[in-house]
């Protein structure tokens, strides 16, 4: 398919490769911010093609994963009602709340529908007047225009029987985060290509001076990601921090300005807690008072839900770059893609789901066995 | 979550309610597409589109510049490396 298959050649990743084989003198620790990334670098193994010096963390990029908890449960809480429609991405139909997920809700006869974009959760609320129609808005700043869209046409059509579950989070405080905390080893960022389609790369530019840390604006084919790695590494070699794009293809300085302006018109910038890492300040999107009508969390009454996640696993540590997801004694035994313990195992994009899908589990068994080189195990 | 997908977009439309809506070929997969975000855009030009929303254009001459500059790195490291 174009623009994909051009970016997937593999002589030309072994010269890229090759190339950071020839510029790299010391050991460097980058981060891929999305799970997208994640998935492509674990399915592509190119984890495993890089010099050994340099190492990659996994990033906090899956809205699925890090939405929280209480979310999950005032999620829960409204499907259950007789007389609501919950519609959601089909990505979030398995995450587990403190008690159940949609899927179990669905089956013991709650109406929740999986819907491909937030405008079919319209077409059903046009169809269902009589009936609640509730769509659960997660994502990044990606998905924001999605669903941005869906709440401004309900308030210019007057429907109103739909509203929005909103769990919106955004990656710049995020990154911030990882590198103000004491246990950070994150030196060089990968970009989130598709968040900045959207939103520009600007705001990355006072974080990258801030903080001295090269950031590279990265695309999500194997091509992508090498080209990323090496402009990261390129930086770090010459002593070089700015704001990078590697993914000119679609993403511009100032991101897509139409797309912001209607984001801003129904969201404002608000605190935000994340599954596995806690709250972040002024971390995410809430809907604009203005646009109060169509919030199912103030017509639900279900603000009230306030949920402390039980400290099981260490996905908050795989979350922000510390740990690995096979340094988690639960990773692959206790805790599955079947029945996962915390936030990067719940959906497919997050670190611990990815490895578990790629056969990363297989690799800890080996490793625990004594005289059984690592590397070796996988390849 | 946040993957989009480049797709050739072959029709371009308005639905009941003026929202600049069309369909994109994702390599023989056709659906529909909310177009409200890329105005600019024209059938057989491609877009990325997530969620079903067209996010941005994909502007080949920037894919083919990209894709040629990772080419002639190709070359040139196999000049400097004939046996590899």
């Amino acid at each position: 398919m174009k623009y994909l298959d051009e970016y997937r050649d593999h002589a030309l990743a072994l010269r890229l490769v090759n190339e950071l084989n020839r510029m790299v003198t010391r050991p460097w620790v980058l981060m891929e911010v999305c799970g997208g990334q994640t998935h492509t670098i674990v399915k592509y193994g190119i984890d495993h093609l890089l010099p050994s010096n340099i190492e990659l963390v996994h990033g906090p990029g899956c809205p699925v994963c890090v939405t929280s908890l209480e979310m999950i449960d005032k999620a829960h809480a409204i499907a259950r009602r007789p007389d609501v429609i919950f519609c959601s991405f089909g990505d979030m139909l398995r995450v587990p709340g403190s008690t159940t997920d949609l899927l179990v809700l669905k089956s013991r006869g709650a109406d929740v529908r999986v819907v491909y974009s937030p405008i079919d959760s319209l077409k059903i609320a046009r169809a269902n007047p009589n009936k609640k129609v509730v769509f659960f808005a997660i994502g990044f700043e990606t998905t924001a225009p999605g669903n941005a869209m869906a709440v401004w046409q309900a308030h210019k059509q007057g429907i109103r029987n739909y509203s929005v579950l909103v769990s919106h989070v955004l990656v710049p405080p995020a990154i911030a985060s990882i590198l103000q905390s004491p246990s950070n080893r994150v030196q060089g960022f990968l970009g989130p290509g598709h968040v900045c389609t959207i939103m520009g790369y600007r705001e990355y530019e006072p974080i990258s001076a801030r903080f001295r840390v090269p950031i590279v604006i990265t695309g999500f084919e194997p091509l992508d990601i090498l080209e990323g790695i090496l402009m990261t590494v390129r930086q770090l070699e010459l002593g070089k921090w700015e704001v990078e794009n590697q993914y000119p293809r679609v993403v511009k300085r100032e991101g897509n300005l139409i797309a912001q302006d209607l984001v801003n018109k129904v969201f404002e910038v608000g605190d935000r807690k994340w599954r596995g890492v806690g709250s972040i300040p002024k971390s995410g999107y809430k809907l604009r008072y203005e646009l109060r009508d169509h919030d199912a969390e103030r017509i639900f009454e279900v603000d009230e839900i306030d949920i402390q996640e039980p400290a099981v696993c260490i996905s908050g540590l795989v979350l922000r770059g510390v740990k690995k997801p096979h340094d988690c004694p639960a990773f692959g035994e206790r805790c599955t893609p079947e029945h996962p313990l915390g936030a990067t195992m719940v959906s497919a994009e997050g670190a611990c789901a990815a490895y578990y899908a790629y056969g990363r589990h297989l690799q800890q068994h080996m490793r625990r066995k004594p005289g059984v080189d690592q590397r070796s195990a996988v390849t | 979550m946040c993957l989009a997908i480049p797709g050739k977009l072959i029709e371009i439309s308005q639905d009941a309610h003026g929202v600049r809506m069309g369909k994109a070929n994702f390599g023989g997969i056709v659906k529909q597409v909310c177009l409200e975000y890329t105005p600019e855009a024209i059938a057989g030009e491609y877009v990325l589109v997530h969620v079903g929303f067209a996010l941005g254009r994909v502007d080949e001459e920037e894919a083919a510049r990209t894709y040629k500059l990772l080419e002639e790195m190709h070359q040139l490291s196999e000049l400097e490396a004939p046996d590899a």
